[in-house]
């Protein structure tokens, strides 16, 4: 009885686990197309934090850690640093719908 | 300042500070410790400040109002035991035949302990041997 | 079942040997292995599953075939603990490593499925690594499932200390603390090899970093909360091996929360960030190493075992192999960005990095130091709590104060003047409060702690003013009453807020730390039945002695009735008393009656709780007038024992219930005629609020991590997004 079970066992796993090792090359390209690119993904997170900073830069200067000059420099600067952001994002999901994958390490963008 | 010297300069002080701190501790910790000793290693010393580690040998407990007698011996239980004598807190595990570690001095062939310095292992949860009781008391309803 | 439990955890062992290998070639760039591989972790999962379940319905059905069970539970054993015992054994607590292990790897991988191609595979190597590591520990060294021929009648049962559910849950809290940190770190080394070193991978595992954290360290509470309320010790923290082990990576895990932050925002501190969590997961497997060595005198340390050699070489190939690599990576862990200015959140959390570390530091050399002293001297040479408190303390005072510099100021830096403006109230009220306790109280006497409560006045002080400055912000740019600004800043930032109610418990803990140890009264009593004595201000009172047996545990308890008054008025009224249990590991050596005595003991601690204090009481009955009593029925007892046949069990029943009788003669002699007692009575003022302190980190904890609602997240950003897209047009 249990010798039946463990027969069982090994093969559901061994059954489970070589799944995707038994994928034909069409189930392997639509696997591809849903996973994100990596130069998005990254590029995407960094926009969030961006406007996460840029709001947190707002409630300083209001709580007064940052003066007013300080603040609307660092405002723009941020702000410019966003938008650079978005140019990099435009470009990353351009190039990833015509189906070049993102390439080599990521530069890093300020 | 330029700010790269400046950087260094902060660079200079996190390890002084750093370095500082390590050599204290280097200094203060070789004079602060106590060596580590078996009882067999006591039977004929005198004075000094040892950490003490061995087993207490069975029947040998004696509370004495709030002085605790007991003998320790080597873990191997080969060599003669040593007395040690004890104010203070008893941990919960203490019994005979039990691992435990004391702090102290010797005189005059005892061991005296500093006071709340006892420590007891707690028993082995990590071997892997089955322990057989041979003498198990029965505590009845009635 | 146990055969075909035993085998689960044979195929669990070639599934993580087939993931890791199927990972490492799914790191080449074919999907459908690196696939391959995360299936195999989530059948890792479900197999290791099984296992546990198998175990645990032994354990239910005190199945003493099993050698687990026979050594660690029996028939008395209450149901609750029967399940909790797993885990205090060896081979159990190997099983809920890998068990816990397996369940997080399925839960990080099944997280990032669809990201992260090229790390993910590296990671799952690691995890899988790790797993097989674990599980073939269980195979060839500790197996749970190994058997017992013949059958005992009886299991060695639970070791009463541990029946406590504190102590029930600590070691699954630790435990799961220990292994989340090994999802960060699997992804750490899997950015490093891929030479992926942006914040992407520490996006991925920030919460199971987190989980992590607070998860040791109520396993640290739960450890310190059950010495100090269950032992007859009366402390909370012994400086043993053991417990710097939870400890050390704890404050290194701690600094790495703070410093991926600064990566996340800066781009800096790249090098300590991979650093930090490679050293938190080294300290995390040589805390699982200590317990199980014997390489360290420590009251946990349980001897020989043989699992300690192979742990070694783990932990030394974790350390050897992270350390290359990052050497060879550092190139590419180059900073994006400089510290800009001293006065700015990146450069106190950089001096808070060095903090910490350092007190890991020291208090690794002191733990180590046996060794390190064998190793110069010949010698084995220990340190006790003298030294680690003297080394630790200024450290932790330091660090106090950070906790309140760290939150007031802003990132990049604080502009010129609003730095004084902001230190300048809670400093103030930091010297006021300090002044108040040096005039009215005797804090003066204990310098150090009165800068620890000054400097954690300031700590307080300052989050106050976070969090009322923060709200007033919130409402001035959106509106709103004050009750909800502060829901706002809570709702839009959980992290931060989290982690300031975090600080603030820990600034609580650390005054009640300093109070109750700085300002302790300890005091050894020895009274017959009606006589007094005068501890601080209170007149304490051994009114009666109290004795109570309890079959169903096999348990004499002898206690007693103490009144307390204060100033002359009732205070409490407290009942320490000490348990003798039958059958627990006892020696051979003397008589059985004696054996009972001198066996397994616990104590029920005495405790009268207040916010001002605790007032502690341990007793220990003396039982040397007992001993003509003791000593005649042993010799009676072992006369008629030496009349038994080995094999005659009823004779054997018949004996031990003889030997009842006896305990419940002492008892009634106990009662009729009670010998003194000795009393330890310690004063512990707010020490209470250790735990309470530790509750609201714990809370905190628990804030920070929950995770913001999407559509919230999705909103915001579009606003941004219109006002930037207008930016865009016009740029």
């Amino acid at each position: 009885m249990e010798i039946l079970l463990a027969v069982v066992v090994v093969a559901v796993v061994v059954w489970f686990v070589s799944g995707p090792l038994r994928r034909s090359a069409g189930e392997t390209e639509a696997a591809s197309e849903r996973l994100e690119d990596p130069r998005v993904a990254e590029l995407e997170a960094r926009k969030e934090a961006k406007y996460r900073e840029i709001r947190d830069a707002e409630l300083d200067r209001e709580q007064g850690k940052l003066s007013q000059a300080d603040w609307s420099r660092q405002d723009a600067e941020l702000r410019r640093e966003a938008i650079e952001i978005l140019k990099q994002l435009d470009q990353a999901r351009e190039q990833a719908a015509n189906g070049r994958p993102a390439q080599g390490a990521d530069r890093p963008a300020p | 300042m330029d700010p790269n010297v400046k950087r260094k300069i902060r660079l200079v002080v996190a390890l002084s500070a750093a370095v500082l701190l390590a050599v204290g501790l280097i200094y203060t910790s070789f004079s602060a410790s106590s060596e580590a000793k078996q009882p067999s290693d006591l039977l004929n010393a005198s004075g000094g400040s040892y950490e003490l580690t061995g087993i207490v040998v069975p029947g040998s407990i004696q509370h004495r109002g709030s002085e605790l007698n007991f003998r320790m011996a080597d873990r191997d239980g080969s060599k003669p035991s040593l007395p040690v004598r004890y104010h203070g807190e008893i941990p919960d595990p203490f019994q005979g035949g039990r691992e435990v570690i004391v702090r102290g001095t010797v005189a005059d062939g005892t061991f005296m302990a500093d006071r709340d310095s006892l420590i007891t292992k707690c028993p082995s949860k990590y071997t892997t041997e089955a322990q057989q009781d041979p003498q198990h008391v029965i505590i009845t309803d009635n | 079942m146990i055969t075909f439990g035993a085998g689960c955890l044979i195929l669990a062992f070639a599934v993580a040997i087939y993931s890791g290998v199927a990972a490492l070639l799914g790191t080449r760039g074919d999907r459908r292995f690196a696939d391959s591989a995360r299936r195999g972790v989530y059948a890792f999962a479900i197999l290791l599953t099984i296992c546990v379940v198998i175990i645990e319905a032994a354990f239910a059905r005190t199945d003493l075939s099993l050698q687990v069970v026979a050594d660690h539970s029996s028939t008395t054993t209450p149901a609750f603990y029967r399940f909790t015992a797993m885990w205090s054994s060896q081979e159990g607590s190997l099983l809920l490593w890998a068990w816990v292990l397996s369940l997080t790897s399925s839960a990080v991988l099944f997280a990032t499925r669809n990201k992260h191609r090229e790390i993910t595979p590296w990671a799952t190597a690691v995890l899988m690594g790790l797993g097989a590591f674990f599980t073939g520990l269980m195979l060839f060294a500790a197996s749970p499932f190994a058997r017992l021929s013949p059958v005992p009648p009886e299991g060695v049962g639970l070791e009463p200390l541990l029946r406590h559910p504190a102590m029930a849950i600590h070691p699954p809290m630790l435990y799961t603390g220990y292994v989340f940190f090994a999802i960060p770190f699997a992804f750490a080394i899997g950015a490093l090899i891929t030479r992926r070193t942006d914040a992407s991978w520490i996006r991925s595992t920030r919460r199971f970093a987190l989980i992590a954290w607070l998860c040791l360290g109520t396993g640290i509470l739960l450890g310190a909360r059950w010495s100090y309320s269950e032992l007859g010790w009366g402390g909370y923290w012994g400086w043993d091996p053991v417990e710097n082990a939870s400890l050390m990576p704890w404050l290194v895990g701690t600094a790495f929360l703070h410093s991926i932050m600064v990566q996340e925002r800066r781009g800096m501190l790249k090098v300590w960030n991979v650093s930090l969590i490679c050293m938190t997961f080294s300290l995390a497997l040589l805390g699982t190493f200590l317990v199980r060595s014997g390489i360290l005198d420590s009251i946990h340390a349980f001897g020989e075992s043989t699992v300690g050699g192979p742990l070694l070489v783990l932990i030394g190939v974790v350390i050897v192999g992270s350390t290359l690599l990052i050497v060879s990576r550092l190139p590419d862990l180059r900073s994006e960005k400089r510290i800009e200015s001293l006065v700015s959140r990146e450069s106190i959390f950089l001096v808070n990095n060095l903090l910490l570390v350092g007190l890991a530091a020291v208090i690794f050399w002191g733990t180590f130091f046996p060794l390190i002293s064998e190793l110069f001297t010949g010698n084995k040479a220990s340190l006790a709590a003298p030294w680690f408190n003297r080394y630790t303390t200024p450290l932790a005072i330091v660090l106090v104060l950070f906790t309140g510099i760290g939150p007031l100021f802003a990132w990049r830096r604080v502009s010129v003047g609003a730095a004084g403006r902001l230190l300048a109230r809670p400093a103030i009220a930091a010297g006021l409060v300090t002044a108040a306790l040096a005039a009215f109280t005797d804090a003066a006497s204990h310098p150090f702690a009165l800068v620890m409560f000054g400097f954690a006045a300031f700590a307080l002080a300052a989050l106050v003013q976070e969090f009322a400055r923060g709200a007033a912000a919130y409402r001035s740019l959106s509106g709103g009453s004050y009750g909800r600004a502060l829901m706002g800043l809570f709702a839009r930032n959980r992290r931060r807020y989290g982690g300031y109610v975090v600080h603030a418990g820990l600034a609580i803990l650390l005054i009640a730390v300093a109070a109750s140890s700085s300002f302790q009264t300890s005091r050894d009593l020895r009274l017959r039945p009606g006589q007094s004595a005068v501890v601080d201000n209170y007149t304490i009172t051994y009114e009666r002695p109290t004795a109570d047996i309890n079959p169903a545990e096999q348990r004499l308890t002898f206690g007693s009735v103490l009144t307390v008054t204060k100033d002359g008025k009732p205070y409490a009224t407290l009942y320490p008393s000490r348990n003798y249990f039958a059958g627990v590991g006892t020696p051979a050596g003397g008589g059985p009656i004696r054996s009972f005595f001198e066996g397994e003991a616990t104590s029920e601690v005495g405790r009268k709780t207040t916010v001002g204090g605790d007032l502690w009481t341990s007793m220990i009955p003396d039982l040397g007038p007992l001993n003509p009593l003791i000593g005649k029925a042993d010799r009676k007892l072992m006369a008629i024992g030496r009349g038994i046949k080995p094999g005659d069990v009823r004779a054997q029943q018949t004996f031990g219930a003889l030997q009842g009788l006896a305990i419940r003669k002492i008892e009634q002699t106990y009662l009729h005629d009670p010998p003194p007692a000795n009393f330890r009575v310690n004063v512990n003022p707010l020490v209470t609020w250790i735990w309470v302190g530790g509750a609201i980190a714990v809370i905190g904890g628990l804030v920070a991590i929950w995770p913001a609602p999407e559509a919230r997240r999705r909103r915001v950003a579009d606003v941004y997004a219109a006002r930037l897209a207008r930016d865009l047009g016009r740029a």
